[in-house]
């Protein structure tokens, strides 16, 4: 009997079921997008409850397609977007409200005034993370400060916190039958709540932000989450869960410290492995957990980059001058060069390396010459400029530059952009033969906790390169292009300044 | 049935269409789903009522944008590679030639050079054949040019090219050995999207003496991996729509 690993990715924009053999190829895929819910500027929703049932949809159609049974999956590893959560009564399994995701900006002004707070240096410290609307706590603090009564559920122990990794194995597992009510460190390190050195929910932390540490589940190393499916598809040991970017890292095969990688899905991200090192960042970096396979974990640095795909996606839903994503590349090709434009998609405010909450997206450069296919380039390059900023700052962070940029994620189908990264950056963009590599990554540590793959050595010997970008642009171009870049960001930053809310 | 959607409202119930057009619910039911696995109809989700569908006004201009392919596409073209252990290519009609619209490199590491958007004949590739024998109108004109000899053993003759693509049509994939380059073979099969149209073709390329066996056919195993790739491209094409 031929067994398999499946891998469940909860992303942004859509929830896939993969699974893979034991050559770490692709046998199946299921995927069902949800529904993105807006209901004030700035605010960012899910329905949780929605997610689940699409989890219920696609785990039984991937099986059908791969023409196997649960019984040959030998492990179920599970991934998710990171700091998007949900609350929920333990009891009925109802959801309080909608998810708050990752990229809602509603908590900007309780940010603020968080910051002002003593202590403050002493959270980041602890918790590797700038304060940022970004990060499930100020969004949890929210939420119990402006839901009736819902403080006093959540101290009598009637609620139950969750990042979709912990909202999917408590429904797996059983729900409101036993339920399991766990997280792995990868996901715990996004929240703010845990201090990164004892990987512990930090008390000091839960005070800072005002929350009963009765709501949170327990946190366990990234191999060690030992769950079985009663629901949807029962008897399937889920093994494994991490966060999609920490996922990504590990389907990379990014074990080696110095090693990077970026996924490019809704937003863009990069990661540096740092081995055993915890390196606090001069430039704009975040501090996180790389994965934790057994005792010990491998830290990383990251930089987070808001609006990636995002923009493709405003492009196409709130403009509607494509049908679908990949379009933007049909239209960008329409024209040779920006015409002089360029969008700065800080919709959420800027993340790396900035930080800069009241920030908000501009065009520039318009002139009467510009036409749609000026503003599908510069919406792909707004991604690849914002990569420079990351990549710099790694560089400068490491004090070495970066020789080469593995890549993965939705975005990577597009080869303009890709082409258009290694171009900005100077360096060979490489793309893995399994473009899904967040699952891979999921399916990996599942796979490594089942005994299905016996050592990282074996996995890394299934990495092989699938495409390669070299870099072509003129240096001279590139540079002045950079610099128009990165004015048109400070604009951003001035008109941060004015806006009456600071 | 489409001229009835089209006026007044655009959004008729099903009992509504059958009476209009003096058809049995059946009738009228069958004919609705097949127009709406073509997108030349759509169902409101919550109304069930139906409308004209978003395919229709792109009737006749492209079926399918390449890039739009090339994303749905790659998960099927990675796992192509990974299981023949050869490069793949995915290609388009465009202007007279085979638009390379992705490609993946043979997954052994070594040193290749990304294709992507290069131009390659109809006549002598595998690509090429796949995409003349599922299109009357290209394969005419195909005829009615010189075939460009590029090896010893490339088509050159109309009559022969017309024969290999009756059996391209026959057998579902398209062979290719030592025809565009020596030592070099390929195989082939087609991309269709919902109605059965085809769009493009996804194939492997490689050494001559792997792909084929000794009498210099196309190895069934791989065969095989290549129409599986292209169906399951083409149920993914079904499936999102
Ligand atoms: N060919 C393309 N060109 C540009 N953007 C694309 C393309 N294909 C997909 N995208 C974008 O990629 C994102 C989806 O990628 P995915 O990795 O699934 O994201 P996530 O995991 O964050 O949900 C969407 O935002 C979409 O707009
Ligand atoms: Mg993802």
């Amino acid at each position: 009997m031929q067994r398999f690993v499946m891998a469940i990715d909860q992303g942004t924009t859509s929830t896939r079921c993969i699974v893979f053999d034991q050559n770490a190829r692709l046998v199946a895929v299921a995927q069902r997008e949800h529904r993105q819910y807006h209901p004030r500027p700035g605010w960012v929703e899910q329905d949780a409850v929605e997610i689940w049932r699409n989890v219920d949809r696609i785990v039984p159609q991937a099986l059908r397609q791969a023409g196997i049974g649960a019984e040959q999956v030998v492990a179920m590893g599970i991934t998710n977007q990171r700091e998007t959560f949900v609350l929920w009564d333990r009891h009925t399994g109802v959801p309080v409200g909608r998810a708050i995701v990752w990229e809602d900006i509603r908590t900007e002004e309780l940010v603020a005034s968080l910051g002002k707070q003593p202590g403050i240096e002493e959270v980041r410290d602890r918790c590797g993370l700038p304060l940022a609307t970004y990060f499930s706590a100020p969004s949890l603090r929210w939420m119990l400060d402006n839901t009736a009564g819902l403080r006093a559920r959540a101290e009598r122990g009637d609620v139950l916190f969750g990042t979709m990794d912990t909202w999917l194995i408590w429904n797996l597992t059983g729900g409101v039958n036993g339920g399991l009510h766990v997280t792995d460190v990868t996901n715990a390190s996004r929240t703010m709540l845990m201090n990164l050195s004892t990987r512990q929910w930090d008390p000091m932390l839960l005070e800072f932000f005002g929350v009963p540490s009765v709501v949170l589940p327990e946190i366990r190393p990234s191999t060690e989450i030992s769950g079985v499916t009663t629901r949807v598809v029962p008897g399937i040991s889920i093994t494994a869960a991490l966060g999609d970017q920490h996922a990504a890292l590990f389907g990379q095969t990014c074990f080696e410290k110095g090693s990077i990688k970026g996924t490019y899905g809704t937003g863009g991200f990069l990661l540096m492995n740092t081995g055993d090192e915890l390196v606090r960042s001069k430039h704009g970096l975040l501090t996180t957990i790389g994965y934790q396979i057994g005792g010990e974990p491998a830290y990383a640095l990251e930089g987070s980059i808001a609006v990636a795909g995002s923009l493709v996606q405003w492009f196409r839903d709130n403009l509607g001058l494509i049908h679908s994503a990949p379009e933007i590349e049909t239209l960008a090709r329409t024209v040779k060069d920006n015409g002089g434009c360029y969008i700065v998609p800080a919709f959420s405010g800027l993340f790396a390396p900035h930080w800069l909450a009241q920030a908000r997206g501009l065009v520039v450069g318009l002139t009467s010459y510009i036409n749609k296919g000026h503003l599908a380039r510069a919406v792909l390059e707004a991604t690849g400029w914002q990569t420079r900023e990351v990549v710099d700052a790694m560089n400068a962070d490491l004090g070495a530059p970066t020789p080469v940029l593995k890549v993965d994620g939705g975005m990577t189908a597009d080869h303009l952009l890709m082409q258009f990264i290694a171009d900005v950056l100077d360096i060979p963009v490489q793309r893995p033969l399994v473009a899904e590599t967040v699952s891979l990554g999921a399916a990996y540590a599942a796979g490594l906790a089942a005994g299905y793959w016996p050592d990282l050595e074996g996995l890394r010997r299934n990495w092989h390169l699938a495409a390669r970008w070299n870099p072509v642009m003129d240096a001279k171009y590139r540079e002045a292009e950079y610099a128009n870049w990165k004015r048109a960001v400070e604009l951003t930053f001035a008109w941060a300044r004015s806006s009456p809310s600071t | 049935m489409l001229r009835l959607l089209a006026r007044g409202s655009g959004h008729h119930g099903l009992t509504e269409i059958a009476a209009s057009l003096g058809l049995a619910r059946g009738t009228a039911h069958g004919i609705l789903r097949t127009l709406q696995r073509v997108e030349f109809v759509e169902q409101d989700q919550a109304t069930g009522r139906y409308r004209l569908g978003a395919a229709l006004l792109h009737l006749g201009t492209s079926y399918l944008d390449a890039n739009e392919l090339r994303s749905r596409s790659i998960n099927w073209a990675d796992t192509l590679a990974a299981r023949s252990g050869q490069e793949v290519r995915i290609g388009m009609h465009h202007d007279g030639a085979v638009l390379v619209v992705h490609h993946v490199f043979r997954p052994d590491d070594s040193v290749q050079t990304l294709g992507i958007g290069a131009m390659l004949p109809l006549h002598a590739t595998a690509l090429g054949k796949v995409l003349l024998a599922y299109d009357p109108d290209l394969s005419a004109a195909a005829r009615r040019r010189e075939l460009t000899s590029l090896t010893r053993r490339t088509i050159t003759r109309a009559q022969m090219l017309e024969r290999v693509l009756t059996e391209v049509r026959a057998q579902g994939w398209a062979g290719e050995a030592e025809e565009y380059m020596p030592g070099e073979a390929s195989i082939a099969a087609p991309i269709r999207i919902p109605g059965g149209l085809v769009v493009g073709a996804i194939g492997i390329s490689g050494a001559a003496d792997r792909l084929c066996d000794s009498a210099g056919r196309p190895r069934q195993t791989l065969v095989r991996q290549v129409v599986q790739a292209a169906d399951s491209v083409t149920t993914s094409l079904v499936d999102e729509n």
